[in-house]
């Protein structure tokens, strides 16, 4: 049963900003999509259930990726492959990828690497972020592994600073330890937007994303929505704003 | 073992499985006098020879060793062709003279393949078709000279097929004279439909008397880039294995280079004192010949390997080479400087974690979910595919194994209400199905069930694929059970 809001909610809110008022110094350092920035190495922290740690990592090096500025000496698009690393546990818990539902322009690049132990996975990681002809690399570990420690995750953001290769390591049911990660998200799945053809089905997929640690920017926290084409991000808790109801009956929510 | 004598002495029969049991493919001369013809069943040459032995027959080694035996019969003639299953023709054009003469050259043939311990017909005549028919139907020995004639040979000699050798006998015309004897248009009328030289006499005729090109592909020996080093002193330690190592595998990318190749396997015998043979192999992802690159992934795997009174001689050879052009350095040299290429990153990915380990998948023409993708090693070229359908939303992640779930739902086809997987309970918020998929029947058996798939979403927002195995009352089954397969982003 949905609480009606109290009118005072609506007084306490801030007041809209002005139009043409310039972004102050906090706010420009917010994190948000599109920003092409030099931390190469994120991590994000998701439970080991459900796959949004992987779609979030993907979706964020997708939008890298699209607003990453081409290449005006290139005649042909990037079409570099990709390397998707999982390590046993991961794969038990979380499944292969499957083609058939990664994104339209990256399925056919994927390059995939099952690795028995947790430090063979970091090997392959770093043999990844040394490859010049990879477009980014995605580490998927679950729970906190001894070799996963704070030289590790150091030794790896070196590597993809001094190569330029990206890399987002995904932790399944983790706990964030110390770690040099330059973005370090948490992440879950958050209720999707109606479909846009089937108010019933499940629309597109949408994380509840809290950057809890960033070198740049301020922390934060987000709905973020990867709809194919952009990634958007909205506020967190939309709690004063009540969806239409479409259709669908009040109390499902 | 000689013809004739020890095991050769008592009947013996090679078989093949056919639908119909085991059928004779060839037999031994004693077999041969006993009754037992090739062709036969077993069952029937048992009856008529009781004491028949047999052994498999192996129709890969045979062709496998005529291709070995074209390349030894080069020492006749510039080139060879293979006549399968059990002939050879070799192109002495010019060359029977370096034998002292066309006689010699066939006595020296007939005495080295006897040498070798093998039964042979030999025949020498100015085309192909007419060696084949001397050597197979003429006289032991038979030389063509201009002038004579070959109306004599049956017309099997035509190398027609069985089919067309029957249709001729039943004409009437049992020898190649008989052939010459009738009007060509009358010849031509009757095989006009017959396409395929074997079934058509008159383009054999032709190519035996030498009037239409009859082209053969000749066999032409490969020789497999190979290094060596003799040692003068065995040698037992590590460090002085790598610098041989290192030697060998410099050689290896100058004698690749001169080639024009890059190597895709490689493989590594250390020869030790005692006569141990010590045998490494290495697989690469793409065509290599950079030295520091090979001898790097073998030296990992020699981590293992025992020298003990040492290793005396040191073999890197290449059975698998690609072409690999010489090609020109990068204009910035910057960018061939920083990282490793793509398949010398695969190459020490696949060494160290093994070559199942790395893979990408392709798209596989099926409905199964997880049967429509399929994984292959990395660089390989993918197999041209229909594009998939757009309007299947699939998800991102598909376990290994289906997970059973207990789900409760409007029975018996309705959508999912709440499901308990590893051990919570989600509330289904959002569904969408369901998205039916048969059975693949000419796949699977008659009792596999269809699966009822469902896109679903809980309450806290999280996606999954889930399906029902069948449904109530298809009498391939009890109670539908649960499943679910994939996590959608």
């Amino acid at each position: 049963m949905t609480v009606p809001t109290p009118l005072s909610a609506f007084a306490r809110r801030p007041a809209l900003p002005q139009r043409r008022r310039l972004p102050s110094a906090v706010e420009a350092a917010r994190w948000r999509p599109g920003l092409a920035d030099a931390a190469l190495h994120g991590e994000v922290f998701a439970p080991a259930g459900e796959a949004s740690g992987a779609a979030l990592a993907l979706a964020l090096a997708l939008d890298r990726l699209r607003s990453a500025a081409p290449d005006p000496a290139a005649d042909v698009p990037d079409e570099r492959p990709w390397l998707w690393v999982q390590d046993a546990q991961a794969l038990r818990l979380g499944g292969r990828p499957y083609r058939p539902g990664l994104p339209r322009a990256l399925r056919h690049r994927l390059i995939h690497v099952a690795a028995a132990s947790p430090e063979e996975a970091l090997f392959a990681l770093e043999e990844g972020l040394r490859c010049r002809d990879l477009a980014f690399v995605i580490g998927e570990m679950a729970g906190d592994p001894r070799a996963l420690d704070f030289t590790a995750t150091r030794r790896l953001s070196l590597m993809a600073e001094r190569h330029g290769v990206p890399l987002w390591l995904v932790r399944l049911a983790a706990r964030p330890g110390l770690s040099s990660a330059r973005l370090r998200w948490q992440a879950r799945a958050a209720p999707s937007l109606p479909g846009p053809w089937n108010p019933q089905a499940p629309g597109h997929p949408a994380w509840l994303a809290e950057l809890f640690r960033a070198r740049a920017h301020p922390p934060g926290e987000w709905i973020l929505r990867d709809d194919g084409h952009v990634l958007a991000a909205g506020p967190a808790h939309p709690g004063d704003l009540v969806p239409p109801a479409g259709d669908r009956p009040l109390a499902a929510g | 073992m000689r013809a004739g004598e020890g095991e050769d002495a008592q009947p013996l029969a090679l078989i093949t499985e056919t639908a119909h049991g085991p059928r004779l493919a060839a037999v031994n001369a004693a077999a041969f006098d006993a009754g037992a013809r090739s062709g036969a069943m077993l069952a029937d040459a048992r009856a008529l020879c009781p004491e028949l032995a047999v052994r498999p027959h192996d129709p890969a080694g045979d062709l496998a060793f005529l291709e070995a035996l074209a390349l030894w019969a080069q020492r006749w003639g510039p080139w060879s062709a293979l006549d399968p299953p059990d002939g050879l023709l070799v192109d002495v054009t010019g060359a029977a003279h370096l034998f002292g003469g066309e006689a010699a050259l066939l006595d020296d043939a007939l005495r080295r393949l006897a040498a070798r311990g093998l039964a042979a017909r030999a025949a020498l005549a100015p085309t192909a078709g007419a060696a084949w028919a001397l050597a197979h139907y003429g006289p032991e020995g038979a030389i063509l000279h201009p002038g004579d004639s070959l109306d004599q040979l049956p017309v099997a000699a035509l190398r027609l097929d069985p089919a067309t050798t029957l249709v001729l006998r039943r004409l009437g015309l049992k020898r190649i004279g008989d052939l010459t004897g009738i009007a060509r248009p009358a010849l031509a009328r009757r095989f006009r439909s017959a396409r395929a030289p074997a079934a058509n006499p008159l383009v054999r005729l032709d190519q035996l008397l030498g009037r239409v090109p009859e082209p053969v592909l000749p066999v032409r020996g490969v020789e497999v880039p190979l290094v060596q080093r003799r040692l003068m002193e065995p040698i037992r330690h590590r460090p002085l294995l790598d610098r041989v190592l290192a030697d060998l595998c410099a050689d290896m990318a100058r004698l690749l280079e001169g080639l024009g190749q890059g190597g895709r396997r490689f493989e590594l015998a250390l020869w030790k004192v005692d006569g141990q043979v010590l045998r490494r192999q290495l697989e690469l992802a793409a065509a290599s010949r950079d030295a520091a690159h090979i001898a790097g992934l073998f030296g990992r795997k020699l981590d293992d390997l025992d020298a003990g009174f040492g290793i005396e001689l040191a073999r890197l050879s290449a059975p698998w080479c690609q072409p690999l052009p010489l090609s020109q350095a990068d204009l910035e040299a910057a960018a061939e400087v920083r990282g490793t290429s793509l398949a010398a990153c695969i190459d020490r990915l696949s060494v160290r974690l093994g070559p199942q380990a790395v893979r990408r998948p392709v798209p596989r023409a099926s409905h199964i979910p997880e049967r429509a993708q399929l994984w292959v090693p990395p660089l390989d070229l993918p197999a041209a595919g229909q594009e998939e359908l757009a309007f299947h939303a699939r998800p991102l992640k598909l376990l290994d194994r289906a997970e059973p779930i207990a789900v409760l739902y409007a029975s018996p086809d309705g959508l999912p209400r709440r499901f308990r997987w590893r051990g919570a309970v989600h509330e289904v918020a959002r569904a969408e199905g369901p998205e039916r998929i048969a059975p693949e029947w000419w796949r699977e058996r008659s009792t596999a069930r269809l699966r009822d798939y469902y896109r679903i979403e809980d309450g806290e927002g999280r996606r999954y694929w889930i399906y029902r195995a069948g449904i109530a009352g298809d009498g391939r089954g009890g109670t539908p059970e649960w499943f679910l397969q994939g996590l959608c982003a």
